[in-house]
């Protein structure tokens, strides 16, 4: 019998490219602190504690929670760590809202981050694994393919990634923990900045972020003691699927359009973008918002292109697609995942400030990882279901 | 609470496997077969699937990755994975399957030990800023806890001599096992140190394996398995990850799992200890209260085989096989990770449901 679960609180660092101010445990703790205050509570009324990171060679080090539980108050406690890749924290999410939702737990701690300044994640992704096609050039090499297999697919004239990055750069200049902030960027400036991976431009490609990210997450009673509004947790899913396997639609992934139709499922929404009041999305590189819109149901294949071109993904659109300015403002990679589900959190809890969607009380946090292939999603609302 | 009860178990055998890459692929795949086999089901009967491992094991990122091929998870499949042993995937699956999500789930843990030189990439655990830099490899870090404890007078080399005699004993009659056979204390005792105070028989050897535990709600559980070994209790524990503040003669987080998940461990028949060091099995015993009673690794324990990231799942399945075969009514599955018994996890299994 699933119990009922909410985002009681909510805290993330100022993300930036080198956090040389902080060790990976000060970075980790200013996240938790923070959101253990938001919550009303402090690192002892924490039950259990979830952390979620991308690949340890991101750091150079093995399994750093190990580490880290002194500066996540987990001494004595269960820690948990995930790693799915990119969508990990969406994972970290997931895993820490099903320990309340399993009756296991009453107040978890989930923490995602990453100090990609300590390495270099472009690098430690350019691996050459057996039997495995090798991903050259970091992620960037991998997915510009794809994009251009979307473009050639559904036609989407060429301006659509340079009128994302726009705007969700501009959003980033709303979010004061985002690491860019470019109020003033421009078409013409995303247009004419250099290629690296074609069709992604530099203005196109989310950047190298040291950042972490925490929610405390609680059951029905906790929420009732909370301070403040809460984000019930109306629905959590997760799908994978192999890198490569024959019939493997890379554009519009089946992982991903299970993960959905189970994630719609269960919250009872059948008419997705009139139900969805926002969505904070995983776009590492700005095509993948009209491709992630389709996969999700947003648009029909091909045609989530035109709800970027019309506007209708800025704040007072039809669905305004990362408010905070998303991936493409901050790349702290293990912990964006957890980003977008704690930004889709404090829409409905409307704490979002200066990026707040209006009347927000329906949001889908989404992350994907690996070759397009690891799917985590939640569906928050301002009342339990 | 809703019944989840652990129905199949397999694990490959524990060697040095020239034939295996870090994906774990080649050893996972006969393994998972073997587990599905016993319990009649398919990947299509699987409602989650979650695994453990290690990319500083397998020595490049996203190792879990190709992995996910050894399930075939196409059509696309519930799936999840923890950076720790397999042990913990499966507390992550017995979670899934308490929320109603999943009636079966499949938990699986896999490591390829051998890639490298393991107790130097064990170093890289340790706090990176002002310890992981002077490399204290693992072999060593245990050893300084081997010679706190016979300093104190909690154990001698005899001791520690004869937990390694038993398991090799006991673990010729485990066709996983890496190391079995008869030979006594006198004679471990007469071999050189490793890194004194330890011996080669003290510590675990390095070998790679996989291993497969099925998990299925009490709706599922009887037909997958004609005694299924309920889970009554399961419950986890971190200590602090510096050395320093730690009292290393005490496991904290060992005693809070087990009390966490019974009141009454010293009663069980079969405990499966996933102890890499012979002290450490001691330590592990006081820390539970396990009373001279209790079987402890009737397998031959980790000493005879710790393929890492599988090892401590392969202890709670080995527990459970106790009780599924009958030979056990209450067995215990221990698993520890971090240097030195930093964390630890207690799962413990009843053929009869609560």
């Amino acid at each position: 019998m699933k119990q009922q679960a909410a985002v009681l609180g909510v805290g993330q660092t100022r993300h930036r490219s080198k956090r040389t101010d902080v060790s990976m445990a000060g970075l980790c703790r200013e996240a938790a602190d923070r959101a253990v205050a938001d919550a009303g509570l402090t690192l002892a009324d924490i039950d259990a504690v979830v952390v979620g990171k991308a690949p340890d060679l991101f750091e150079g080090v093995m399994m750093p929670e190990l580490y880290l539980a002194d500066a996540l108050g987990a001494v004595g406690k269960p820690l948990l760590r995930v790693h799915t890749a990119g969508s990990v924290g969406g994972a970290t999410g997931n895993v820490a809202a099903s320990l309340v939702q399993a009756g296991v737990h009453r107040r978890v701690l989930a923490l995602a981050w990453e100090k990609q300044s300590e390495s270099n994640a472009m690098w430690a992704l350019s691996i050459n694994p057996p039997f495995s096609m090798p991903v050259g050039a970091g992620a960037g090499g991998y997915f510009a393919p794809h994009i251009r297999a979307y473009i050639r697919r559904s036609g989407a004239p060429s301006h659509i990634g340079a009128l994302v990055a726009v705007k969700d750069r501009r959003n980033g200049a709303l979010n004061p923990f985002a690491h860019l902030q470019q109020g003033d960027i421009t078409l013409e400036k995303v247009q004419a900045s250099p290629m690296l991976w074609d069709p992604v431009r530099y203005d196109e490609t989310c950047p190298s972020s040291d950042g972490a990210c925490a929610v405390v997450i609680g059951d029905a009673p906790a929420a009732a003691e909370a301070p403040g509004p809460v984000a019930w947790i109306r629905a959590t899913s997760m799908r994978s699927e192999p890198t490569m396997f024959a019939g493997k639609d890379h554009v519009n992934p089946a992982a991903g359009r299970d993960c959905v139709a189970a994630l719609w499922r269960q919250a009872g929404i059948t008419d997705p973008i009139n139900e969805i009041d926002v969505a904070e999305i995983y776009v590492p590189f700005s095509w993948y918002e009209p491709m992630w819109l389709e996969n999700l149901g947003f648009a029909a294949p091909g045609e989530g292109w035109r709800l970027t071109e019309a506007g209708e993904t800025a704040i007072g659109g039809r669905i305004p697609v990362n408010p905070s300015g998303g991936v493409l403002s901050s790349n702290p990679i293990g912990a964006s995942g957890l980003l977008r589900f704690a930004e889709s959190a404090l829409q409905v809890m409307g704490k979002g400030g200066e990026h707040q969607v209006p009347g927000a009380r329906v949001a889908l946090g989404h992350a994907y990882g690996g070759g397009s292939q690891f799917f985590s999603m939640w569906v928050v609302a301002s009342t339990p279901s | 609470m809703s019944e989840v009860a652990v129905v199949g178990f397999a694990q490959s055998p524990v060697a040095v496997r020239d034939d295996a890459t870090t994906s774990g692929v080649e050893m996972l795949v006969p393994t998972i077969a073997e587990a599905f086999g016993a319990c009649g089901i398919t990947k299509s009967d699987i409602g989650f699937w979650c695994s453990g491992s290690s990319d500083y094991l397998a020595g490049r990122a996203f190792s879990f990755v190709s992995a996910v091929d050894a399930i075939g998870a196409v059509p696309p499949t519930m799936e999840s994975h923890v950076e720790m042993d397999g042990a913990w995937a499966l507390y992550e699956a017995w979670v899934k399957v308490l929320t109603g999500d999943a009636d079966i789930a499949l938990a699986y843990g896999f490591g390829k030990s051998s890639g490298a030189e393991l107790r130097r990439v064990l170093a890289l655990q340790l706090d990176p800023y002002l310890v992981a830099p002077l490399w204290p490899d693992s072999v060593s870090v245990a050893a300084l806890q081997a010679r706190l404890g016979l300093e104190a007078g909690r154990w001698t080399e005899k001791d520690m001599a004869e937990v390694a005699a038993r398991s090799r004993a006991a673990a010729a009659g485990n066709p996983a096992a890496q190391v079995s056979g008869s030979v006594t204390a006198a004679e471990l005792l007469d071999r050189p140190y490793v890194a004194e105070p330890l011996r080669a028989h003290d510590c675990a050897p390095v070998g790679d394996g996989a291993a497969v535990v099925i998990i299925a709600s009490a709706a599922r559980a009887r037909e997958l398995c004609e005694r299924p070994a309920w889970i009554t209790g399961f419950a986890h524990r971190i200590d602090s990850g510096s050395l320093g503040a730690r009292d290393l003669l005490s496991v904290p987080s060992a005693a809070g799992a087990s009390s966490a998940a019974s009141a009454d461990v010293g009663s069980v028949d079969v405990a499966e200890l996933h102890a890499p060091f012979t002290h450490q099995e001691i330590l592990l015993r006081e820390a539970m209260g396990l009373g001279g009673d209790v079987a402890i690794s009737p397998s031959g324990g980790a000493l005879c085989g710790n393929p890492m990231f599988a090892a401590g799942l392969a202890r709670i399945g080995l527990a459970a096989r106790a009780v599924m075969s009958g030979r056990a009514g209450r067995a215990l599955g221990h698993a520890t990770s971090g240097p030195a018994l930093q964390q630890n996890l207690v799962c413990v299994l009843s053929g009869a449901s609560s």
